[in-house]
């Protein structure tokens, strides 16, 4: 297999420790280039032997220093060797354990690619992992996810994921979809052996259960992906009511700022402010443009659009503007969003009247000064409760956090709800597997397993079949 | 001394299901053909059940009908009972089975055989398969006769090294005790084609005279007749039907069996083929399914010519004094005197995925392989690789390509690709479940789907092709003024909805939309559809199906068609899957080995991922721009 060397930071940023993770067919002998003994050094032998690893065993670990072509002393690292196919990409893999901050590993890394290795794509560790059958498609995901994540809570998702819990509730409800779907080909195969007499009044109920609980995973999909992915969060108001001076105060806040990218498209831009153990991702609605009126500038169909998307809007109101068409336009598109009215320069007037916006907007209205930063902890706790109140139940609950699966398991529950329709449009029991056999493929796209041979051998394996 | 026989455009090895449909292709595709079998008297014998058909396998008959073969015709001539079997259930696996005389039933064949012209038949076991360079040149017989040809197709059934068993007596012999062909596997190992050892069974018969149906159930054929040829009317296959008898077994039939578990050869280790799990002997199923307290019992004639039943349900390898004492505890079964003693029957067969879909060895151009000798089992699926290697061996003498079915157009195709893409660790029987685009494979429409094929091929006659087109006509222009003809909501329209159990209309519908009513049908609407014209019963029968599970079918058509995008990648015989970047090891070893025509093909082959075909489809589409 031909198959590139890559190296890449296999430890998020920050924290003591960074592990720079080498794979592929040359990870030995990248490593032996920048590897030296301290011994080695000591002794001052004439020459190194580049292929020092490959002597090593697997599974071993070795300590010493990493030096630059002029054998100048980077960092001191423990090396981790995993070996073909021992490893988690199933290639050669070298783990350089660096102490050194992440200024000095990415000096490591850079040295890496000099010498030849290529920078890993983000997830490509696991992308190789799965494409040399070393994990499934599921966990595949959920380690890339877990690269990934951001917050606490998708961590936990992801390990949970990558336990395959996701893929042993899935495994359950599919194993019961085989288990009907045997038994009507048995009766199909063997008419005069197994009947089907009553058992359309009773799949049907099954089939309730079923979509049930597939129902609950999608339900609890948003919340999973809200935590993972971060709160969709817009800021709206009319022009100069201070959302710009809103979000500045979010980024300029002593939190950690993790991206600073641009929107999906080029009218916003896009922030990620992390709040306790929750992620925004606040749409500045100011964005790139002068104008700060996201309706204005947007136009309407637009602001629909990002509002539609939103989880969470803040709407910030000038207390010393007054209510006026511009505030009726905007009310008129947050239809039933979860949001908070924030009342905006209080430290300019003391006294204002809620009540037309009241009357709109069930919202909570919180009083706030982006000059003082009065309010801010209000606003962070209010979103906070909005969101984990339930997180005791967050803990005991399995999520679906990536799009894909919600797709498959949207899909199974539209094909489940067809055999439903089947059976009460009277249609006889052979019918029912068109649609059966889809929800069953469907689900098996979470953890990467087809249907093939699945239903010949359930047949066999629970009915007795047969002349 | 050996010595050169005549020479002959195909020779085919074995007379039985599918060495006929081979040979009768051939002939009447104009190859002059040579069918060597190890007894004359034994031709399309069926040493097993007295029936054809049943589910799935009465689709394969039907396609092979549709195609021009043999079977169906046969089985008309020699049936003593018919059945549509699932007929509750929707169209897709209504199922056709006739139980056969089984004497006539070989001798109507073997008449068919000795007046087709260029078909002749010869007493003998051939013992080589003479390959030069890749290509088939000619047979050996054991009795050193040369024979040169141009193509071979090879029927053998269960007769390779065939070895008859129950309990610890062991014959030599293929079914019935007929001699068994115990040169032909090594010459098979010499060209490089992987052999392996399957088992299958058979019940005892049992003499008639000697049963007590009083305590069984009748079980009666179907009044209305449905012919498994396109070509046969019903009403001119009319006749007195005979029943078949259904009785259950016990405990105490499950205790002897229990108690005798170890002097089973299957259990003791003396049978080491590897069995069919659909039909297993009664002692599996009584060690298997421990819950069961009872499994159903068939007892079907043999024939007309014979008191001999057999006792469908019951096969077995167990010992005779065993069998006895087993069988006499079944109700009915009580005095009854066995005739002939249930056995297994183990013998050699080759690894299919060594096949094209044309059936012939993808190593050796010219050798073909077809029926139970590429690891199926049963009749039905050994007439349908038969008239496929057949097809496809005269295509190859006349320099042409090879007629290959896919999964969409037919249960053959089914057959053929599980055999070749996914082999078989135990005899492979068809089943409904296999077909995954059944609802456009069934038994009513194998004709219009396959007989085109057949008449491209030339084993259908123009007269029978042009009524087909006159019938496709029909059905379409019939479809097309039901979905145009309204009904009012009207009092007579209304009243004959109540009288049927349907909803009284509010405002005017079309007939399309009533015929998709569960309650009713084309023929029952035929009352209030004044204008409605008189079309054939088979024709009715496809315009009912087609509107009723309009739906559903087109589904499945949404199916078929991305099926067919990977099935029309074809993957060069060239290609070097080591080039191909980031496939899995097993993948690489896989389809090395496999060798599969089109990704497709690749797609289904087990230990393919579909990140392997991801990587396979990049690939070829480089490779594709590379070549432009």
């Amino acid at each position: 297999m031909e198959q590139d060397t890559i190296a890449g930071i296999a430890s998020g940023m920050g924290g003591g420790i960074g592990i720079i993770r080498i794979s592929g067919m040359d990870a030995l002998l990248l490593a032996g280039k920048v590897f030296r003994t301290r011994k080695y050094l000591e002794d001052g032998h004439s020459s190194w032997d580049e292929d020092y690893f490959k002597y090593q065993a697997s599974h071993t670990i070795h300590y010493g220093l990493i030096v630059e072509e002029d054998e100048s002393v980077i960092d001191e690292v423990m090396v981790l060797l995993m070996k073909a196919p021992r490893s988690y990409t199933m290639e050669d893999v070298v783990e350089l354990d660096c102490h050194g901050g992440p200024f000095l590993i990415q000096k490591i890394l850079k040295l890496l690619i000099r010498l030849g290795a290529r920078l890993a794509e983000p997830g490509e560790f696991s992308k190789r992992a799965f494409l040399n059958g070393r994990i499934d498609l599921a966990q595949a995901e959920s380690v890339m996810k877990m690269i990934s994540s951001k917050s606490d809570f998708a961590l936990k998702s992801a390990v949970d994921q990558l336990e395959g819990r996701v893929s042993e509730h899935i495994g359950k409800v599919r194993e019961e979809i085989l288990y009907y779907m045997g038994m009507i080909e048995s009766a199909l195969d063997d008419p005069e052996h197994y009947s089907l007499d009553g058992f359309s009044d009773k799949f049907a109920q099954i089939l309730e259960k079923e979509i049930a609980t597939l129902g609950q995973l999608m339900e609890h999909f948003e919340q999973g992906r809200m935590k993972s992915e971060g709160i969709y969060t817009v800021i709206v108001g009319k022009p100069n009511a201070g959302k710009s001076s809103l979000m500045n105060l979010l980024l300029d806040e002593e939190r950690a700022i993790v991206t600073s990218v641009a929107g999906t498209t080029r009218d916003v831009l896009e922030e990620t402010v992390h709040l306790g153990s929750l992620i925004l991702n606040v749409v500045d609605t100011a964005g790139i443009h002068d104008t700060e009126d996201i309706v204005e500038t947007l136009g309407v169909e637009k602001a629909k659009e990002y509002l539609g998307r939103a989880d969470f809007i803040i709407y910030v109101v000038d207390v010393t503007d007054s209510f006026d068409e511009g505030d009726e336009k905007i009310l008129s598109l947050l239809g039933d969003k979860k949001g908070v009215i924030l009342f905006n320069k209080i430290d300019l007037q003391e006294s204002w009247e809620e009540r037309e916006w009241k009357d709109w907007l069930q919202w909570e209205g919180i009083s706030f000064s982006s000059k003082t930063g009065e309010g801010l902890d209000q606003l962070e706790k209010y979103i906070s409760d909005a969101f984990c109140q339930e997180d005791i139940s967050f803990n005991n609950q399995i999520y679906l956090t990536s799009v894909r699966h919600l797709e498959a398991v949207e899909n199974a529950c539209h094909s489940l709800e067809s055999v439903l329709q089947t059976i009460r449009d009277g249609m006889p029991e052979d019918l029912y597997m068109v649609d059966l056999m889809d929800a069953y493929r469907s689900l098996g796209l979470i953890n990467g397993e087809t249907a093939s041979e699945d239903l010949v051998n359930k047949i066999f394996s629970e009915f007795c079949m047969g002349k | 001394m050996s010595y050169v026989y005549d020479d002959y455009d195909v020779i085919v090895i074995g007379a039985g299901h599918a060495g006929c449909e081979a040979a009768l292709a051939c002939a009447r595709l104009g190859c002059r053909t040579l069918v060597f079998t190890v007894s004359v008297d034994s031709i399309a014998m069926m040493p097993c059940n007295p029936n054809v058909g049943g589910s799935s396998k009465g689709h394969l008959v039907r396609e092979v009908d549709a195609l021009g073969g043999e079977m169906g015709k046969n089985i008309d001539k020699t049936f003593i009972q018919s059945k549509m079997l699932n007929m509750s259930k929707g169209p897709a696996v209504h199922s056709l089975r006739a139980q056969a005389d089984k004497e006539d039933y070989s001798h109507a064949m073997r008449k068919v055989l000795e007046n087709t012209d260029n078909l002749i038949l010869k007493q003998g076991e051939v013992a080589e398969v003479l390959v030069e360079d890749g290509k088939v040149t000619g047979v050996r017989t054991s009795s050193d006769a040369i024979y040169p040809c141009q193509c071979v197709v090879m029927c053998t059934g269960t007769y390779l090294k065939a070895r008859c068993i129950y309990g610890d007596v062991s014959n030599n012999t293929g079914p019935n005790g007929l001699s068994a062909a115990n040169h032909l596997t090594d010459c098979l190992i010499d060209l490089g084609i992987e052999v392996r050892r399957f088992k299958t069974g058979t019940p005892a018969r049992v003499d008639g005279r000697t049963v007590d149906f009083e305590r069984m159930q009748e079980q009666k054929g179907n009044d209305r007749i449905v012919p498994f040829s396109f070509t046969n009317q019903s009403e001119d296959l009319e006749r007195e039907q005979i029943s078949c008898w259904l009785t259950y077994t016990n405990e105490e039939t499950h205790d002897i069996i229990r108690k005798n578990i170890d002097r089973s050869p299957l259990y003791s280790g003396n049978i080491q083929g590897t069995g069919p799990r659909y039909c297993p002997s009664i002692e599996d199923k009584v060690m298997r399914f421990a819950d069961k307290d009872r499994h159903q019992v068939f007892l079907e004639p043999e024939g007309l010519y014979t008191n001999e039943m057999y006792i469908g349900g019951m096969s077995s390898s167990l010992p005779e004094d065993v069998q006895y004492a087993m069988y006499r505890t079944v109700p009915g079964l009580e005095h009854a005197v066995i005739v002939r003693n249930a056995y297994a029957i183990e013998y050699d067969c080759i690894d299919p995925v060594q096949l094209k879909a044309s059936l012939e060895f993808k190593d050796i151009a010219g050798f073909y392989s077809a029926g139970q000798s590429n690891g199926s089992s049963g009749y039905e699926e050994a007439a349908a690789q038969g008239i496929i290697a057949g097809i496809n061996a005269a295509r190859k003498i006349k320099g042409l390509e090879p007629v290959m079915i896919d999964r969409s157009q037919g249960y053959i195709g089914v057959l053929i690709d599980d055999l070749i893409t996914k082999g078989t660790n135990e005899p492979y029987r068809m089943m409904t479940s296999r077909a995954e685009y059944r609802l456009l494979l069934r038994q009513d429409n194998a004709d219009l789907r396959l007989t085109e094929i057949g008449y491209g091929i030339g084993l259908i006659s123009q007269e029978r092709y042009d009524r087909l087109c006159d019938k496709r006509l029909m059905i379409e222009r019939e479809i097309a003024r039901l979905r145009k003809k309204t009904v009012g909501s009207n009092e007579a329209v209304n009243s004959f909805l109540e009288r049927h159990g349907s909803m009284p209309l509010k405002s005017g519908s079309n007939m399309e939309d009533l015929i998709k009513r569960p309650e009713l049908s084309y023929e029952v609407l035929k009352e209030i559809d004044e204008d409605r014209p008189d079309l054939p019963e088979d024709v009715q029968e496809q315009v009912n199906i087609n509107l009723k599970y309009e739906g559903y079918i087109a589904k499945q058509m949404r199916q078929v068609a991305s099926y067919q995008k990977l099935e029309n990648k074809k993957i060069p015989e060239d290609i070097d899957y080591d080039e191909v970047g980031s496939l899995r090891l097993e993948a690489i070893q896989k389809l090395k080995n496999y060798r599969p025509a089109s990704v497709g093909q690749a797609s289904r082959i087990s230990g393919v991922s579909p990140a392997d075909i991801s990587v396979l489809l990049i690939y070829l589409e480089k490779w594709k721009g590379a070549k432009e």
